[in-house]
């Protein structure tokens, strides 16, 4: 029937629309299932497995909408309802991407000031219903891999490796590799005993295990006696900040800077910073006088307005609100946005001079 | 008489309002700081009823040919329709919601399901209309342009019809409700600008042809051979929740108790005696728990105009503490049933059809000001901020 050829999934998605109006037709096929919706990506958690005492991989089951061909490396922005309020963090998705996936999971370790991380470790059920971004991220393995690599890993940095590591092991491709892994003690070695197998089945990758709390933190010139030809690698380097930013530095003291990748979970602002100036906030008409280093949605939260965010770091788009006018500037680098009616991600952008938002 | 300064009325030192002020503050941010879980299930699970409610309605009315459900499924998608525009659009839209962070139940995303766009509304609704509460030639609320509420309001022999025209407003609520931001008043005078009304006319004929092309052809047209039956159905689902908003809203500010205000109060306001001015300019009504979920706890008026952007279900507890401060302060508190008050309202209507001189004020009489001075520019306060000052942007 020449009716049926024409029918697509995104026309009955807009004919469904003018019945459901103002709604979408999603709003009630999440009655039935509350993964059968594409209004916002959603998960739902699977299961919570424990992985060391303060670590776990949680399983996320998403739904509609989601791609499962993210690089090895990559996180994905993860949003929890806490008493109320969703939360929004990200994390490194620690298993090997997919074609045709039905779950993914991301490895936490509770760190004692984040109480979003120790939700997810110790109180989160499995059937919660989580609001999920895509996966991002440039700290990722090319494929095929370069011939040498060095993993230069600390505590929970480990997930981003594991993904790329599983990755290499289930296609095949292990080149030769070298991984120093360091950890507080033996017990709190996430993924240890798969790590442990890997090393037994593939010849060409070495296993260089710490446990600082025995033996110290390792200083990087000590990679002169691990692992010599050190210089020869690529290297994918993911840990705590202290130890990411002395790998930088040694790095480039040896004038190897491009062969090392790094991994960083807070925001490096490369850009100029903005101006500053008033921000009007248009629906609540709150005013706000920034400087040129505070963000538009740090502005706006610390006006009172409602200000919906999400990784506060540029990826989810979550915080994404129209500008009617003015102009901001993108802290990364330093892209600017002035058109009338342009969406603008608030969490990395800065007022230059007087704008106003749609809010 | 309307009041040209909230605290001679109340009789109030600066002092004691600046400190009812304090009081309510304090009521507010126990109310944000104690937000959570229960909250947040509570407002999914009203959104979750009322569609479920919708899907039932509208599949039962695919026999609406047969009358029990006709009957049935009319009443499931009117109480559907007043759920929705009531306890979840109009207080969603208000922001009340957006602590949650969800981005599905937003102020800045929501669409209602009514004539109105919502752009539109939270403008005329939540600045016009919270900002300047019941002031003369402010709040387009006091008769929405087409009634006369207030004696200080010219009379002129064309109001001589407002029994009929307060028939008709009722009936075809959605759609005065959809003209609200046009501002009759502004274009009657000629002060409207006509790029502003021209987009705003745009915005209302898209969102019409969407609501109507959902009710009055598409689900007509799906039943089939009962399209006559489900098209009168749903222009009767669409009457109710007319007639009930309607019902509801006049209750809001038009008994006897709530008063009138003239620009004088608005000169030099500050936030406290905004809080003032709402108190004495809203009226509630009493009901059990089923009544004020389906009026959108707007029972609760004096409360809600008090924190517009706070959630509604906690307007019961909060009236509780409202109505010890104004005892304390000695300050009337408006209440009464439904009934009662919808009659004041009913009453003042016709008789404001009238010229003053044929009939008696019902409002509280307030005494002559008294006049202390202006403040100087210096020591003008800052103004409120839940409803903030929209500016030409928000309809340009």
């Amino acid at each position: 029937m020449a009716v049926l050829e024409h029918l697509t999934w995104e026309g009955a998605r807009k004919v469904g629309a003018r019945l459901t109006t103002p709604l979408l037709p999603d709003d009630y096929l999440r009655l039935i299932n509350p993964l059968w919706t594409t209004r916002e990506l959603r998960g739902s958690i699977e299961e919570v497995i424990p992985e060391t005492e303060d670590a776990a991989t949680v399983v996320i089951r998403p739904g509609w909408g989601w791609s499962y061909e993210h690089h090895p490396g990559q996180y994905i922005g993860i949003g929890i309802q806490v008493k109320g309020k969703f939360h929004w963090r990200s994390y490194s998705v620690s298993s090997p991407p997919a074609r045709t996936g039905r779950s993914i999971a991301i490895t936490v370790r509770a760190m004692p000031e984040g109480f979003l991380s120790e939700h997810l470790v110790s109180g989160v059920a499995p059937g919660t219903i989580v609001r999920l971004a895509l996966p991002a991220g440039d700290f990722v393995l090319p494929n095929p891999p370069p011939a040498k690599v060095l993993f230069l890993v600390g505590g929970s940095g480990i997930t981003p490796v594991m993904a790329m590591l599983r990755t290499l092991d289930r296609r095949g491709t292990m080149p030769d590799a070298v991984l120093a892994y360091s950890s507080p003690t033996k017990e709190r070695m996430i993924f240890r005993s798969e790590l442990l197998a890997f090393s037994d089945r593939h010849p060409r990758l070495t296993l260089h295990e710490r446990h600082t709390d025995l033996d110290g933190v390792m200083a990087l010139d000590e990679l002169d006696t691990l692992c010599p030809d050190w210089r020869e690698r690529e290297t994918w380097a993911c840990g705590p900040g202290p130890m990411l930013d002395a790998a930088e530095e040694f790095w480039e003291r040896a004038g190897l800077e491009k062969q090392l990748h790094l991994e960083r979970f807070s925001l490096n602002f490369q850009g100029d910073g903005g101006e500053g100036g008033t921000i009007t906030f248009l629906n609540s008409g709150k005013v706000a006088e920034v400087d040129g280093a505070t963000t538009v949605l740090e502005a706006g939260e610390n006006a009172g307005v409602g200000m919906p965010y999400g990784c506060r770091a540029g990826i989810c788009h979550t915080c994404t609100l129209t500008l009617v006018s003015g102009k901001v500037r993108d802290l990364r680098n330093g892209d600017e946005f002035s058109d009338p009616n342009e969406n603008v991600q608030t969490c990395i952008t800065v007022p230059v001079g007087d704008c106003v938002l749609n809010i | 008489m309307a009041i040209a300064d909230v605290k001679d009325y109340t009789h109030l030192t600066n002092e004691e309002v600046e400190e009812l002020g304090r009081e309510l503050d304090a009521i507010r941010a126990e109310i944000e700081d104690s937000r959570g879980d229960d909250d947040a299930a509570y407002i999914y699970r009203m959104i979750r009823i009322q569609r479920r409610l919708a899907v039932a309605g509208r599949a039962t009315l695919f026999a609406s040919s047969f009358p029990p459900a006709w009957v049935v499924g009319t009443a499931m998608l009117g109480v559907a329709k007043i759920l929705e525009n009531m306890e979840i659009g109009h207080n969603t839209m208000h922001g009340q919601w957006d602590w949650m962070n969800d981005p599905e139940v937003h102020s800045s995303t929501w669409e209602w399901d009514t004539a109105q766009p919502a752009e539109q509304w939270k403008h005329s609704h939540n600045y016009i209309h919270h900002q300047f509460t019941n002031v003369l030639g402010y709040d387009n609320d006091i008769g929405y342009g087409i009634l006369r509420m207030a004696r200080e309001q010219k009379w002129h022999p064309v109001n001589l019809g407002q029994p009929v025209y307060n028939a008709l407003l009722a009936t075809l609520f959605q759609w005065g409700v959809a003209l609200h931001d046009l501002d009759l008043e502004a274009i009657r005078k000629r002060e409207k600008d006509p790029k502003v009304m021209k987009k705003q006319l745009r915005q209302i004929g898209r969102k019409i042809r969407r609501q109507i092309g959902k009710d009055y052809l598409l689900f007509p047209l799906l039943t089939g051979p009962q399209l006559v039956s489900t098209l009168t159905a749903n222009a009767t689902a669409n009457l109710m929740r007319n007639l009930w908003s309607y019902m509801i809203i006049f209750c809001g500010h038009f008994p006897d108790g709530a008063m009138h205000f003239t620009e004088e109060e608005i000169e030099d306001e500050t936030r406290a005696e905004w809080y003032l001015r709402q108190m004495l300019g809203s009226a509630n009504f009493e009901g059990g728990p089923l009544l004020h979920v389906m009026s959108g706890n707007l029972g609760y008026q004096i409360e809600h105009h008090l924190f517009p952007d706070l959630p509604s279900n906690r307007y019961s507890e909060i009236a509780v503490k409202v109505r010890a401060l104004c005892a304390k302060y000695d300050l009337p508190y408006t209440t009464g049933p439904l009934h009662k008050q919808y009659g004041q309202a009913l009453r003042t209507i016709t008789k404001l059809a009238l010229p003053n001189t044929w009939t008696s004020s019902d409002g509280p009489e307030p005494p002559a000001p008294i006049d202390r001075g202006r403040r100087g520019d210096d020591s003008r306060p800052i103004r409120r901020l839940e409803t903030g000052n929209f500016t030409a942007h928000a309809t340009a």
